[in-house]
């Protein structure tokens, strides 16, 4: 896809976040920060380790609630957030070290996503009955659209724990999905993964939100990932911005340069050191741009 | 209704063409399935009558597009009920379909799009549309593509694309304008027009395409659904390519001839599940796959308890030696009955329910030697595997083992309508209903594969057996002669060699000579886990290679090559007298192999003279430097002296029991 034709797709702000602070006692996580994130669009946050990039999306879906700041989520404002509420708005997120039911089998780990627009009682389901079993198999065709559009159709009834890391990560997208997400947190999704399942990973976010229109922040440190596939990237340095716009723009940001490589920019050959920088520090090398881009 | 007749008995002689067959099977068992899918997670059935009228829709639409009689329709993807019914809907309107090996890349497939001029290909996914659309511009006869899978291919806008449901609708369209136009097309097709045409690989030189009729694919489908006794009850699994003549036989023309059910996995990643789902009838498997199956089999016994592995082992011991004589038929005691018995409640029966083979009646491996220990395992739990020997030229069904006459060693007797002749230079020549019109517009390459009066020259080499088994040793024109002028067959010597874990390639010597020598590579992997078992110590392939226990090793299964090839009455010339191992391994990097692992016998003979010579001399030991390309690209040298051993040979076997 070009990129004209997702500049298109891309609609008005969904989420707004404004002047947000958060500490914890003394510490200061993230201080004044605000940023907005548009319909269909990938958004990433990038930033060295400890610049904040997990509190704030643990702001977004409120699970901390800043001392300071409003979210404004599709025109309603709040000051805080919490967990609950954001998903019933459709916000939904993985996580950095997973959270999947490792006795469970993919299937069922997937279903748990399902859990909020379950309606019947637990009664009902568990003697069968007429409305829950018609539910069940509703949302069990639901599940096996999401197998299906993950290629993981030969791990259905595999339990989450004896599946390969890489396979792992994907079913937590998996989880995710089956929330039916308007937005869609995504915790470093490729953080340990070797080079030929962060492409698969990179198709796969790109198609979700190519396929379900699903707007997607995600955090990631392989910054040759978050040039390919962001429409947008916010970088954070000890918890405060310093930087926001597209990855051209971002990559060229003296600030940028200077945070990742801790020398003065000038120093640095400009273009590329952020991303030889993002890489190095992860141990792992970025993808190259022709891999994800299709 | 004509549930239970068996299709074999019931059809007429008229329906000898596949249009014919579809609309017969519609009428006799229209809801009885045909084809399953699992989609979702979950089996959808289509039955006869199904299929038949969405392969008339997809005629029409076909007609609509353009296509007529004679012209080429490619279909190209993994096993999908609609590239099957395009098949059909292709051949209906006495057009001719082409399938494509779908995990070709682009480049690859241009050659065949350009020679057989195809104009409408039906493809499975986006993968295959990007290829179609990466080629258009050397295709510029290729007007049409139509999809089955439409994910990712919302932004697609080329006006050549559409899907298959636009496929379907505009033949509804289509039928409308011309109500009679289906049947007609129908009846126009003749038994002796071509019906499909598959593009043999071509190790040399260009893909040539194979045209085979209607009548040529029918009768041999025909011809082994009698031997079989194949019903409409039988199911198959679909796994294999498409494009392969092999998987084409089995679940396209005999699902057409006999009417039973092929079934189509989820992904290929699934069949292994899917198979246990379905638990086919009738199964097909080249001897590769049944390997990786063994082998899962046996790397989840290693990590069984203690028990579990002691009683799967004396059961297996125990069917080794009487399973495959009771699959037989043949005279077992009754006490070894009864513990085979017991052995098939505790381990054959839950191990063919693990392998998905539970209700497999017939099941064949082709396409390679198939290893005697591993043709035995399968026979010995229960599995009634059979051998058989064909190719595309003719149809497939040259020589099939019938039940209670199976060997290791055979392909078996030619199947009924089947001549077949060994010519001087031991080539197997076959005479057959099945054999092939022409290669598409290759008159020359026609004329050298077929002669006059009808016989094809099949290119391997092989002689019918005492028991009117055929014996396959070679390709023709590795085939020599030993000084003295009897049959030296190479490939057929390493692959006896092969069949060792211990043994990782092999290359024999002996044309011209008076005697057969061979190379061999052990099996870094095998033999260093025998060497740590016994506390032998080793620094790599190259020392582990130089020991005088691996020497041993090696010598041992040389000779019980050649205790076998003694009991052969025309090979038994070829015993290996001497042999070396090796001080490197042969490299696909070196030139040594070719990149599927074949070994170029030419080159090795040449580069390692000096060892070929020390050979066939009396020389315990022979020095060589080789030249040695790493995977980085750097060049190196290995230096070794390399021990040269006598096997033991055994005098001729000439008097054989039946």
């Amino acid at each position: 896809m070009s990129h004209t034709d997702r500049d298109q797709r891309i609609g008005d702000v969904m989420l707004d976040m404004q002047n947000i602070s958060l500490s914890f006692g003394g510490v200061k996580a993230l201080t004044d920060i605000s940023f907005n994130v548009r319909e269909h669009e990938i958004r990433a946050i990038i930033g060295p380790n400890g610049a904040g990039k997990s509190s704030m999306l643990n702001v977004i879906n409120g699970v901390y609630t800043p001392q300071q700041g409003t979210i404004e989520f599709q025109g309603r404002r709040f000051s805080r957030m919490n967990p609950r509420r954001a998903a019933e708005m459709g916000i939904a997120r993985t996580f950095q070290n997973l959270a999947l039911f490792k006795g469970m089998s993919v299937l069922d780990n997937i279903m748990t996503g399902r859990n909020l627009r379950m309606k019947c009682g637990l009664f009902a389901q568990a003697l069968r009955l007429g409305p829950a079993e018609r539910e069940e198999i509703r949302h069990r065709e639901f599940v096996e659209n999401i197998i299906d559009f993950l290629e993981i159709q030969a791990h259905r009834k595999t339990p989450v724990g004896r599946l390969p890391y890489g396979l792992q990560k994907r079913v937590d997208l998996g989880r995710a999905l089956a929330m039916e997400p308007r937005l869609l947190l995504l915790d470093e999704p490729m953080a340990g993964m070797n080079i030929e399942e962060k492409q698969d990973m990179s198709r796969f976010i790109l198609d979700v939100n190519d396929e379900f229109g699903t707007t997607i922040v995600l955090i990631e440190h392989d910054m040759g990932v978050v040039m390919d596939i962001s429409d947008r990237v916010v970088v954070l340095d000890y918890g405060k911005k310093i930087g926001d716009g597209t990855p051209g723009e971002v990559r060229t940001n003296e600030d940028v340069i200077r945070a990742y490589l801790g020398v003065e920019g000038s120093a640095a050959p400009a273009n590329d050191a952020v991303a030889q920088a993002g890489g190095a520090r992860d141990g792992a090398s970025p993808v190259s741009a022709s891999t994800t881009t299709r | 209704m004509a549930h239970s007749t068996p299709a074999s008995a019931g059809t007429p002689a008229a329906l000898d063409t596949f249009p014919a067959l579809l609309l017969a099977h519609a009428s006799a068992r229209g809801s009885r399935p045909a084809m399953r899918e699992k989609d979702l997670g979950i089996w959808q059935t289509l039955t006869w009558s199904q299929v038949a009228d969405h392969v008339r829709l997809a005629a029409n639409g076909l007609a609509a597009l353009g296509i007529g009689p004679g012209m080429h329709v490619a279909v190209i993807g993994e096993n999908r009920p609609r590239l099957y019914m395009a098949m059909m809907a292709a051949q209906c309107l006495g057009a001719i379909p082409v399938p494509l090996y779908q995990d070709a890349v682009a480049q690859e497939m241009v050659y065949v799009l350009q020679d057989a001029e195809v104009g409408v290909a039906v493809v499975e996914d986006q993968e295959q549309v990007d290829k179609m659309l990466e080629v258009r511009g050397q295709c510029p006869a290729l007007r049409h593509v139509v999809y089955d899978d439409p994910r990712g291919l919302r932004h697609y806008a080329d006006p050549m694309l559409r899907s298959y449901e636009q496929l379907e609708e505009a033949g509804r369209e289509h039928a409308q304008r011309h109500p009679g136009f289906f049947d007609a097309a129908v009846a126009a097709v003749q038994p002796h027009d071509p019906a499909a045409m598959f593009y043999t690989s071509g190790t040399t030189g260009k893909p040539k395409g194979v045209v085979l009729t209607h009548h040529a694919l029918i009768d041999r489908a025909r011809a082994v659904a009698e031997m079989e006794k194949l019903t409409d009850r039988e199911d198959v699994l679909a796994y294999l390519p498409p494009a392969w003549i092999g998987q084409n036989m089995f679940s396209y023309t005999q699902l057409l001839v006999s009417g039973f059910t092929v079934n189509h996995p989820e992904s290929p990643d699934t069949v292994a599940i899917d198979m246990r789902d379905i638990g086919p009838t009738y199964y097909f498997a080249p001897p590769r796959v049944l390997e990786g199956l063994l082998t899962h089999v046996m790397i989840r016994m290693e990590d069984a308890g203690y028990l579990k592995r002691k009683l799967f082992h004396a059961c297996m011991n125990l069917a080794r030696r009487v399973g495959a004589r009771i699959l037989d038929g043949k005279s077992v005691g009754a006490w070894d009955r009864l513990r085979y018995a017991l052995g098939n409640v505790l381990v054959y029966g839950p191990l063919r329910n693990a392998l998905g083979m539970s209700r497999v009646r017939v099941a064949y491996t082709a396409g390679e030697a198939i290893g005697p220990d591993l043709f035995v395992f399968y026979r010995s739990i229960g599995i009634n595997l059979k051998q058989l020997y064909g190719s595309t030229e003719t149809s497939v069904f040259v020589c099939v083992q019938p039940d209670g006459q199976v060997r290791d060693d055979t392909v078996g007797p030619p199947v009924a309508g089947v001549d077949i002749r060994v010519a001087g230079n031991g080539e197997i020549l076959v005479k057959s209903p099945g054999l092939f019109k022409e290669y598409y517009r290759n008159p020359q390459a026609t004329a050298e594969a077929r002669s006059e009066d009808g016989w094809f020259h099949t290119g391997d080499a092989g002689y019918l057996d005492t028991d009117g088994q055929l014996k396959i040793i070679d390709r023709a024109k590795d085939v020599g002669k030993l000084a003295d002028g009897s049959l030296f067959a190479p490939k057929y010597i390493e692959n006896k060699l092969k069949f060792f874990p211990h043994i990782k390639e092999a290359v024999a010597f002996g044309a011209g000579r008076d005697r057969v020598c061979a190379f061999i590579n052990i099996d870094l992997e095998a033999v260093g886990n025998w060497a740590e078992r016994r506390g032998l110590p080793y620094a790599g392939y190259t020392d582990l290679a130089g020991k005088d226990e691996v020497y041993q090793l090696i010598g041992e299964c040389v000779e019980k090559v050649n205790a076998d090839l003694a009991a052969d009455p025309k090979l038994s010339a070829s015993q290996v007298s001497r042999f070396l191992i090796l001080h490197k391994e042969l490299d696909p990097d070196d030139d040594e192999l070719t990149r599927t692992r074949k070994v170029r016998r030419a080159f090795i003979a040449q580069k390692y003279g000096v060892l070929v010579e020390a050979l066939f001399s009396d020389r315990p030991t022979q020095f060589i430097e080789t030249e040695v390309k790493f995977e980085d690209g750097r060049v190196g040298k290995i230096s070794a002296d390399l021990k040269i051993r006598s096997a033991r040979t055994f005098p001729a076997i000439t008097a054989r029991a039946a």
